[in-house]
């Protein structure tokens, strides 16, 4: 067993991001465990631009962001393996991987960094009824057919779900020469961000259907239509609204799910509304020494807030790497009236934090409120609040008491 | 023409069966299966259960063969390869007539000469299975629980290893017989000709028989839908979990653990007019999620990971419609002509036994020489998931392919992967990947490994894009390149 300071499992935007931030923060002994050939993780598929507008101040492509992190990973000389899938973490922090050069390897950290990203959820989980043919894809497979591998998927359309990347791939299937005949979502709001709607749905002509969605997939063997209907609040189908769409291909973009399996195996405990760990304001998950930060800890809206937090998480697993331990957060950070879900869901008091969240609904002209008790800690005017975007708030310690509970609630 | 002492119609576990048990004489044997795979159709879709036999009238077929077919598959498990727990079942009462109904079907298991079933308490069922619904429940022992893909690709793969040849895509047209009485079967790839045809066409017996030259047999299918949920419901289910019987004395939704570690939660059941729809209905969901609830107490949307269905293909009478034993026969008139109607549950667990009932009525009509060659053995893909540390420590260093995950919610090496694409029979799509190695089968359901899996489908059989197939037919995956591009 090989003896690892601080071992960061996956190579995306988080993993990088952290790794460097580690070595910033003197931190010499560290490992990339990444599972593909090439690190960069999900963006070495997302060939479209828009990334590192907050970041960088300019807008590129998905690889030319990572290749900022990979390049100075490499000047900095960190150990990034790549080909190597996880197996296994336990609590104890000994991690198990596999590859074919290196074989069976297991290491004993004195800190793991979990930045495993997230996955899509399937017609599977939704239970979408109907037959099974050939031709449903998720939106993030069928960027890696088009992007990566040079494939096309299928010719005419069809978008379940309004999520990010299924919006992109519309207009990447349209550039394409596909006919997207349209983008199906059970809300009565987009999934996905304003701009995407604008950039790949209205610049295309692409309609967008909202409180809609899939009801039915019929086809033996390739997909020969869809039927897709109204639905209510309740997000039920409404009779008498069916309409049958003849198409070759479905998309579905339809959520994202941090991929915590491995995080399960460390005993690391999940928050039903994240569906990622529970952590406190140093991104420490409830087992000492394993941190989270990025989509496995919560889906993000951008690549450049996934990148900051993974350096805020970086901070603080170096302090907990050269003082032994963190500070002790025993106070409740809890989503109140309106509120989706926060990170963290613990926090000390005595120190600054960065606080994400999202909201339930859309919602215009609202406040904002942070409360410890009956004391206001911060109020924020929005003039738009949609749950298609993350926000963040730095909170200051000045401003905290140590003795309360903190609940985030719109007014 | 391409000759052949035994042509035998459907590569089903029934079909495959038989031609396993006639491997063991000396005889060529050839399996004409209309489909991509030897399990896509009924074979595949059920519940995997190793059944009893305490639900069947004494002396009917079902009974003796569930019951002979229980009692030897420890046996065929290990011979063949085939994943297998012998788990004990639970059915479950809420009611007095569901007790009444109960201690009924003990009585009848007990003619039928299934060992060891009791009634038990809440008590006794809280120490089997906590999570198990029901306020009481007969516990009966030999059940068990098997993967019903790899036990009908074992059986075809066997019998490929003692000579039998399978013809995939291969769709009987039409039958005809020559002067010297050897039967012509037409085929969309030419004709066929044996001395015996065993007929094994599941859903189509009824349609096949008729074209032998046997008519008069009905075919009912009746369709169950199921949900498959994640293997983190998997841990709470320990055994199946059964309702008491209907008054039709049927079985409503169950749950049940599968060999892997995921549950099973099905099926409904309601004859149609098409066996072969498999699509899965919005309010045969919603009916499963309430009754499987009762089963089952970890029912939850987070956990649902696909759904499917399948149709059991029972013998109705032509008049009354009602339901009849399975039919094994040879006919004086009709010679050269084996028929196997209305095979199904419990089909799976009855497959060698009807086989052998199949090989008999041969045997009594022709001296069939024994295959001194025959090897019972079957040896299944080498699961790296399955291997404890230090022997995944080994496979890798003994084949580098082990090292290198193909499918992250399973943990399928790209080992595994390799030797399913170039399985014995010659099965070449996405699907036969997935269920000889389980790839895909997980929460994301390929979001990792399919585009992996592609690839390697193209690399290693030299296929391009478009020549990619997901499972039966026209199935394609792909249209071809991107603009201006080449196929990486």
């Amino acid at each position: 067993m090989t003896h690892v300071q601080a071992i960061v499992v996956g190579g995306g935007p988080a993993g990088l991001a952290a790794a460097l931030r580690l070595r910033e923060k003197g931190i010499e002994d560290i490992l990339i465990l990444e599972r593909e050939t090439l690190a960069g993780g999900i963006l070495r598929q997302c060939i479209h631009d828009g990334f590192g507008l907050t970041r960088f101040g300019e807008s590129l492509s998905g690889p030319e962001y990572a290749q900022r992190f990979i390049d100075r990973v490499a000047q900095e000389g960190i150990r990034c393996v790549a080909d190597t899938t996880v197996l296994d973490i336990s609590s104890d922090k000994t991690v198990t991987a596999v590859s074919r050069k290196r074989g069976l390897m297991q290491f004993q950290a004195d800190a793991v960094l979990l930045t495993m990203g997230c996955r899509e959820r399937t017609r599977g989980a939704l239970a979408v009824p109907g037959t099974r043919p050939s031709g449903i894809y998720t939106a993030g497979v069928a960027q890696n057919y088009i992007n990566l591998q040079n494939i096309m998927v299928g010719r005419e359309t069809v978008i379940m779900g309004s999520g990010d990347i299924g919006l992109i791939m519309a207009r990447r299937l349209t550039l394409e020469g596909a006919h997207v005949k349209g983008v199906y979502e059970v809300l009565p709001y987009p999934s996905g961000l304003p701009r995407n709607i604008e950039q790949c749905l209205n610049d295309y002509g692409i309609p967008l259907y909202l409180s809609h969605t899939v009801t039915e997939i019929r086809g033996r063997e390739r997909l020969e239509s869809v039927v897709v209907a109204q639905c209510d609040e309740r997000f039920e189908p409404i009779a008498g609204t069916e309409e049958e769409i003849p198409c070759d291909t479905l998309i579905l973009s339809v959520g994202l799910i941090p991929e915590n399996e491995l995080s399960l195996a460390a005993g690391v405990a999940l928050d039903a509304r994240t569906r990622g760990a529970f952590v406190d304001e140093h991104c420490q998950t409830n087992v000492p020494g394993v941190f989270a930060a990025g989509n496995v800890l919560h889906v993000h809206d951008l690549v450049d807030f996934v990148s900051l937090e993974a350096e805020q998480m970086a901070e603080s697993a170096a302090e907990y790497l050269n003082a032994g331990s963190l500070p002790a957060c025993c106070l409740e950070v809890k989503a109140g009236a309106d509120i989706g879900h926060v990170i963290p869901q613990r926090i000390s008091g005595t120190r600054d934090f960065t606080l994400s969240l999202r909201v339930r609904k859309p919602m215009r002209n609202v406040t904002l409120v942070l409360a410890q008790k009956d004391r206001t800690v911060k109020r924020v005017r929005l003039r738009k609040a949609l749950p298609a975007e993350m926000i963040q708030l730095t909170v200051r310690k000045a401003d905290l008491c140590e003795d309360a509970d903190l609940e985030v609630y719109v007014e | 023409m391409r000759d052949y002492d035994v042509l035998v119609i459907g590569g089903g576990v029934v079909g495959s069966a038989v031609a396993r048990e006639l491997t063991r004489y000396r005889l060529k044997i050839g399996v004409l299966e209309r489909e991509s795979d030897v399990c896509t159709q009924t074979s595949g879709r059920n519940t995997g259960m190793l059944h009893a036999g305490f639900l069947y009238k004494p002396g009917t077929l079902k009974a003796k063969c569930a019951v002979e077919g229980n009692g030897e598959f420890d046996r065929v498990a290990k011979e063949l390869d085939v994943p297998f727990r012998r788990t004990g079942k639970l059915i479950v009462g809420f009611t007095e007539e569901h007790r009444r109904r109960l201690l009924a079907m003990i009585e009848r298991g007990r003619e039928n000469g299934v060992p060891g079933m009791e009634l038990i308490d809440r008590a006794r069922m809280d120490e089997i299975d906590p999570s198990a619904g029901g306020n009481f429940a007969v516990f009966c022992p030999t059940s068990g629980i098997l993967d019903p893909f790899l036990y009908t690709i074992a059986l075809a793969e066997n019998a490929v290893h003692n000579g039998a040849d399978y013809h995939l895509y291969t769709n009987v047209t039409g039958a005809a017989r020559l002067d010297d009485g050897r039967i012509v079967l037409n085929t969309n790839r030419g004709e066929f000709s044996a001395r015996w045809v065993v007929n094994s066409a599941g859903l189509n017996s009824a349609v096949i028989s008729e074209m032998l030259g046997i008519p008069g047999y009905r075919i009912q299918p009746i369709k169950g839908e199921y949900f498959v949920l994640d293997k983190k419901a998997g841990v709470f289910a320990k055994i199946p979990v059964y309702p008491a019987p209907t008054e039709r004395n049927t079985f409503d939704t169950h749950a049940t653990p599968t060999v892997d570690g995921n549950v099973l939660v099905g099926p409904n059941s309601f004859p149609v007019e098409d066996g072969e729809d498999y699509s899965v209905s919005r309010s045969g969901m919603n009916g499963l999620q309430e009754s499987g609830a009762k089963m089952f107490r970890h029912m939850k949307r987070e956990y649902y990971i696909r759904t499917f269905a399948g149709a059991r293909p029972k013998r109705v009478d032509p008049q009354t419609g009602e339901i009849q034993d399975f039919l094994i026969e040879r006919r004086d008139e009709v010679p050269g002509v084996i028929n196997l109607v209305g095979i199904e549950s419990p089909g799976l667990t009855s497959a060698l036994p009807i086989a052998r009932r199949a090989v008999r009525l041969i045997e009594e009509k022709e001296r069939l020489i024994p295959n001194d060659a025959f090897d019972p053995v079957r040896r299944g893909i080498r699961r790296f998931h399955e291997a404890s540390v230090s022997e995944k420590r080994q496979l890798v260093a003994e084949n580098p392919d082990y090292g290198e995950i193909i499918c992250r919610c399973e943990t399928v090496t790209r080992a595994e992967i390799l030797a399913a694409i170039h399985n014995p029979l010659g099965v070449t799509t996405v699907n036969g990947i997935k269920v000889r190695t389980r790839a895909s089968m997980g929460r994301c359901q390929g979001g990792y490994c399919e585009m992996r899996i592609t690839a390697m489908i193209r690399e290693e059989l030299g296929k391009a894009a478009e020549d990619v197939r997901l499972t039966n037919g026209r199935s394609f995956m792909f249209t071809g390149a991107v603009k201006g591009g080449e196929q990486a």
